[in-house]
């Protein structure tokens, strides 16, 4: 782009106090990924490309449909059925065409999220699902890549950036380090949005992109803001590192990679993840843990390779109270009676404890666990 | 002692209201109890607590007039 047409385009920005022609530079050589071109990833799209990010990539496997229409401004009811990824690259690059736009029309998934989240400078979560969602965190953290986190539900909203920098230890999984069970938690189609809102927070998360990129202001790094859109109200909390919350991230791509985020999301019974052996044997290593058998005194194979205490399911619910361990690692012989005995636990104190069942006992595992 | 009790997302289907001021015990986990007795509904539920903006990290000491905030998780997009 000429010189003269960049500070005619850009001028109202380029002239603010603190910005200047350093940081249109700045945006220029940016390089945002934005997951997900729906409610959120419209705005979030439209603002930065009309900004002069210099390349922008876009991940989004789904077609435009009308139900979209009410809140994804981008698109028009005669492209209903086609690519949205397509749609807007067509319309953004008629908005600026000095934005190198590049299209992803797949979902992203653990095979998929290195190789492109590798190629950007910070990634913009515009996604509407659980699975995504700690499957994008997790794989920024592993990355050092910046992520901007933007969410609705009905009426409210939240935005939470993570530069996963050093070892802050603040990330998605800060502040929930579980992810709900299925139909836990209501999504837009099931519980309702205002079409204004994904606009809102989406064009929020733009924001905090671009302070991100030129270094202005103070961006909302490890705090969580609710918009609530009916009381006009913003309410900020700060994040505080929680050392059990990142112990369920993959350690390297390898472990990224075997994860199951559908299943983490989907076999969580009542606020409760079940495990496998190799998971079981991490977290008994760490401090401020506890494994319990809740089988009946006698039964066999015995677990000799780690320490653990025995509490039977028949003396099970008298005895949680003596719980006092913020990790409790459950197992029995089938993971049937520990699932119960988690959800108990969950009952009582729930999220203030960490709890895990082995999934399918001691009998499944029993090769892995030496028993 | 009273504390200041705010609300947000679905939580507010079982709390029916945004803003509260409720009796509490004097930290995270006895407020806990009572609201499970008071709300049956949010047994279970996936929330994080807050108490005066900071999110928590276990039992936490709440004091007269603090704020604690219930915050589930949203998904939509």
């Amino acid at each position: 782009m000429k010189e003269s047409s960049l500070y005619e385009r850009y001028q109202r920005q380029i002239i603010l106090k603190g910005f200047g022609i350093d940081g249109q530079h700045k945006i220029m050589q940016a390089k945002v990924l934005v997951v997900g071109a729906g409610g959120l990833g419209c705005p979030a799209l439209q603002y930065l490309v009309a900004a002069g990010v210099g390349s922008l990539g876009i991940v989004d496997d789904d077609v435009v449909s009308l139900s979209n229409l009410h809140r994804q401004v981008l698109y028009t009811a005669a492209e209903i059925g086609l690519l949205k990824v397509a749609v807007a690259a067509e319309k953004l690059k008629q908005l600026n065409a000095d934005v190198n736009i590049f299209t992803y029309p797949e979902r992203l998934e653990n095979k998929n999220a290195f190789a492109i989240i590798s190629q950007y400078d910070l990634v913009i979560d515009g996604t509407d699902n659980f699975t995504s969602r700690y499957m994008i965190n997790d794989a920024c953290v592993l990355l050092s890549k910046p992520l901007i986190y933007g969410a609705v539900s009905q009426y409210e909203g939240q935005v939470a950036v993570f530069t996963n920098t050093l070892l802050t230890g603040v990330n998605y999984r800060t502040i929930f380090p579980h992810p709900p069970k299925n139909g836990e938690v209501l999504n837009c189609a099931e519980a309702g949005v205002l079409g204004m809102l994904p606009g809102i927070i989406g064009t929020m998360q733009a924001a905090e992109a671009i302070k991100l990129i030129t270094g202005i202001g103070a961006a909302l790094v490890n705090k969580l803001l609710t918009y609530n859109l009916l009381a006009c109200e913003m309410y900020v909390v700060e994040l505080m590192p929680v050392e059990c919350a990142n112990k369920l991230l993959p350690k390297n791509e390898t472990e990224f990679l075997a994860m199951s985020y559908v299943d983490e999301c989907s076999t969580k019974q009542n606020g409760v993840i079940e495990i496998d052996a190799e998971q079981m044997q991490r977290l008994s290593k760490l401090t401020n843990t506890v494994v319990i058998d809740v089988r009946e005194k006698g039964e066999l194979p015995l677990m000799k390779n780690f320490a653990h205490q025995q509490i039977p399911m028949s003396v099970f619910k008298e005895n949680i109270s003596a719980i006092d361990k913020q990790t409790v690692v459950l197992f029995c012989q089938h993971g049937v009676r520990s699932l119960y005995a988690a959800e108990l636990l969950h009952e009582v104190f729930g999220t203030g404890k960490d709890v895990y069942s082995l999934k399918g006992g001691v009998v499944k595992w029993a090769d892995e666990l030496g028993v | 002692m009273q504390i200041n009790l705010k609300v947000f997302g679905q939580l507010t289907d079982i709390i029916n209201i945004n803003e509260l001021n409720i009796q509490s015990g004097n930290d995270t986990d006895s407020l806990r109890k009572e609201l499970n007795t008071l709300f049956p509904g949010l047994a279970g539920r996936n929330f994080l607590m807050a108490v005066d903006q900071r999110t928590t990290t276990g039992n936490t000491i709440l004091n007269e007039g603090s704020t604690v905030a219930l915050m589930p998780p949203f998904s939509g997009g």
